[in-house]
């Protein structure tokens, strides 16, 4: 299904200029403003469920800025692939051939790291840094040459960047929702094993699990996220949604399949507020508007959340002042 | 000389540019690789585009004293609030960066596009990959000496000049406060205990960081200040050991990197800023390969030369060993062929470039029939290829070697250590004299004359071994 797009495409076409904010925005969430919003919102929505079942994994194993040098890695992949694919006379902007040139290079960005994590002078962040930068700076070169390859339309590479959820398609909806669909069964599937890994990696090794199978595995299946995530909220913001919603979710559980379930659903529920305000309110891109979407989820639970946020915190703290001020007036009077 | 003219004119802005930008990033960047805050340099890159847009509204240009006034606060802003979640939500470090400045930048990103009308200068593109190649010098001098003049070197574009001062304020800076960053960076709590503020030098610190971003941005964009900031700095921590030194060749590594990209660029025509973030690259790698101490190329040549050491100490001990052997009247001492005795320490190249070692320290010899000492004929050859054909075909793989007298010296202390080693482990440590052979076929190369004789002195000077084989009395 092919469908007209807005010309500058990062903001999605408010279904009409007159109607009431509030009212948008409700048509929007239910798959009523139109085919173009019904599809972004979907793939979002599919987006930010599985991004928020890995990334807890991820947070909990202390990975998640690797998944940034991850994101940052693929662009060369892109531009690489669109340069190959043209000069051997394909489409060199489907997604087919690129989605796969961005998960080799994402993972070659992974083994890179690994090489200069050996050297040992280089703080693991420092290689993540230089990794991410690096490979960036080398996709933006061979972008220079992708677009002096697109001869006439402007090459639309540069969405790999910011991402262009807004001109998402329903084909694209059907790859987040395979690649996806993989990414969030894996860890149900090794949920223990995952959960051993992340809590005392240790002990797993003793008993015989291969630590390096289970994080490639995880690191795997980031790579298949990051790379069906990258045309939908670019490179930059992915690992956004990868962070923001576990780190939510874990205010509000001690329990890590609460968590993972809770992470699932504030990714879910922040890309759709992002997609609903970008549609409605003119000028807001959709990317960013995700994250700030998960943002304020992320500040909601950091407030209200029950034993672990703030609010909680300092109820709890003014009634063990005053219980404390009770016992020390009646020790007092004894 | 209109060639010159030319290249002031549209080569040597985007040039020095990119020079400056690297070098006052490489500066202030380097202490935040010592502190392990590399990333924090990626989290304020990206989190200053909101406080750029913020500046850019009130005074419509970039690169002017509000822009750099927002982007210090932003910098300390986007320091204090990732400590702010990593405590209040109890979120690891690196992840805390991460939320707060992917929510900063994409706050900058809205921003950007609702004031699109106005924003002529600065997108999102401009911002992310900077504007380097556009910077020209109209009013550049015709001649060598014009460059003298103050007055032809302020007509420079804004960029250039900006970031020249930018290179001097960081060097002035950390001159001046040297000796508190060095403290603060490694040991934070002794200098506390001293009266200095560390606190105050960490804020201090990502202020710099802030400032410095912002310049470097219009010239080379946002992604590529990351790889400005922590590059050099890695580099130079593989070369130097101390703070000075590493300053300086981290300086180096941000010129070389910067020429060099933008004279690969402009000749390949390829994107000069993306060809310095390239060329970044190209020397972190360059650096792992060849750094003296810590570098790929340094720890291969030193595994190595343990490992023929090793298999040299082995040889000797394997012809110590046949030595001992009993013999009868006639029959010759026993010596193995080459080619047995570098079979015997596992063959292949150690074995020997080992054998070469063997003999090149006159701890053995090939000997012709009949005792004879012998180099086959070799000694009328030339030097240089008598050496080449020892190392390469061993002087004769069928000639018997055996030991000189320097050579059961030292074959001496190894079996001596060996087997007071296999005392010490049954007798002291109570193994299994089965169990004792290979361990100390490990523990007898790590063992100098001192330990060898204190372990002799803790198994009473015993007399033999385990096995029942004497152990050599020392004669060093």
């Amino acid at each position: 299904m092919m469908l007209h797009l807005a010309a500058s495409a990062t903001t999605i076409t408010p279904p009409s200029a007159e109607m009431d904010l509030i009212r948008a925005a409700f048509e929007v969430l239910t798959f009523r403003a139109g085919a173009n919003s019904a599809v972004v919102l979907l793939g979002t929505m599919l987006l930010g469920l599985a991004c928020g079942i890995t990334g807890s994994f991820l947070l909990l194993r202390r990975r998640a800025l690797v998944a940034d040098a991850l994101s940052h890695a693929a662009l060369p992949g892109v531009a690489l692939g669109y340069i190959v694919i043209t000069l051997l006379g394909g489409d060199g902007k489907s997604l087919f051939y690129l989605l796969p040139a961005a998960a080799v290079f994402g993972v070659l960005g992974v083994i890179t790291l690994q090489i200069i994590n050996t050297l040992p002078r280089v703080k693991e962040d420092a290689a993540i840094g230089s990794v991410l930068s690096v490979f960036f700076a080398l996709g933006i070169v061979l972008l220079g040459i992708a677009n002096r390859l697109a001869s006439g339309e402007p090459a639309g590479l540069n969405r790999f960047i910011f991402g262009q959820a807004a001109s998402m398609q329903i084909n694209e909806v059907w790859v987040i929702l395979a690649l996806g669909g993989i990414a969030a069964l894996i860890p149900i599937l090794f949920y223990k094993e995952l959960r051993l890994l992340c809590f005392d990696a240790g002990f797993a090794r003793s008993l015989g699990w291969s630590t390096l199978a289970l994080d490639g595995a995880l690191l795997a299946v980031v790579t298949m996220l990051t790379v069906a995530g990258l045309h939908a909220v670019g490179a930059i913001l992915m690992v956004a949604l990868l962070i923001i919603p576990p780190a939510a979710a874990r205010c509000w559980t001690d329990r890590l399949w609460k968590m993972v379930i809770i992470a699932g659903v504030f990714g879910a529920v922040g890309s759709a507020l992002g997609v609903t305000a970008s549609a409605v309110i003119d000028d807001v891109p959709t990317g960013p508007a995700i994250v700030l979407g998960c943002a304020i989820l992320f500040i909601i639970s950091l407030l209200l959340a029950p034993r672990r946020g703030l609010v909680a915190r300092w109820i709890d703290n003014r009634r063990s002042v005053a219980r404390m001020r009770l016992d020390l007036a009646r020790g007092a009077m004894r | 000389m209109t060639w010159f003219h030319g290249f002031l004119q549209q080569d040597a802005p985007p040039l020095l540019a990119g020079m400056f930008a690297a070098i006052a990033c490489a500066l202030c960047g380097s202490f935040l690789v010592l502190r392990r805050m590399s990333l924090m340099g990626d989290a304020i890159s990206h989190a200053v585009l909101p406080g750029i847009v913020a500046a850019f509204l009130l005074s419509d240009s970039l690169a002017t004293l509000p822009v750099f006034i927002g982007a210090a606060a932003v910098g300390v802003l986007t320091s204090l609030l990732s400590e702010l979640v990593h405590r209040v939500g109890r979120v690891e470090p690196g992840a805390s960066m991460g939320v707060v400045f992917t929510i900063l930048f994409s706050i900058g990103v809205i921003w950007l596009e609702q004031i699109g009308g106005r924003s002529v200068h600065l997108d999102a593109d401009c911002v992310l990959y900077g504007n380097m190649q556009n910077a020209i010098w109209p009013e550049a001098p015709t001649t060598l000496a014009g460059l003298l003049s103050l007055e032809a070197l302020s007509t420079l574009p804004h960029a250039v000049q900006t970031l020249a001062i930018a290179v001097v304020v960081n060097i002035v800076l950390i001159v001046l406060f040297f000796k508190e960053l060095r403290l603060s960076a490694f040991d934070p709590t002794l200098a506390k205990a001293l009266g200095y503020r560390p606190a105050l030098m960490h804020a201090a610190l990502m202020t710099l960081v802030a400032i410095t971003t912002v310049a470097a941005f219009e010239a080379v964009g946002s992604i590529l200040v990351v790889a400005m900031l922590i590059v050099p700095g890695v580099v130079g921590h593989l070369f130097c050991d101390r703070l000075g030194s590493l300053l300086i060749v981290a300086t180096l590594a941000a010129i070389l990197a910067s020429a060099g990209g933008y004279a690969a660029g402009a000749v390949l025509n390829l994107d000069t800023t993306g060809m310095v973030g390239v060329m970044l690259g190209i020397v972190l790698i360059g650096a792992g390969l060849i750094a003296p101490k810590h570098g790929w190329l340094a720890r291969w040549f030193r595994r190595l030369r343990l490992r023929v050491a090793t298999a040299r100490e082995d040889m000797l001990g394997a012809l110590w060993r046949l030595e001992e052997l009993p013999t009868t009247g006639d029959t010759p001492v026993p010596a193995p062929a080459a080619r047995e005795l570098k079979h015997a320490v596992g063959g292949g190249f150690i074995a020997r470039l080992a054998f070469h070692r063997l003999l090149a320290r006159g701890e053995a010899v090939p000997t012709g029939k009949r005792g004879r000492v012998s180099f086959s004929g070799n000694e009328a050859r030339p030097l240089f290829s008598r050496i080449l054909f020892l190392s390469f075909r061993g002087g004769g793989g069928e000639q018997r070697i055996v030991l000189t007298e320097a050579g059961r010296t030292r074959a001496r202390g190894v079996v001596r250590a060996h087997r007071l080693w296999e005392t010490y482990l049954v007798k002291i440590l109570g193994l299994r004299p089965d169990h004792v052979h290979d361990t100390a076929m490990t523990l007898e190369h790590i063992t100098d004359d001192a330990l060898r004789e204190r372990l002799a002195k803790r198994v009473d000077d015993a007399r033999t071994d385990p096995h029942g084989s004497a152990i050599p009395e020392d004669r060093s």
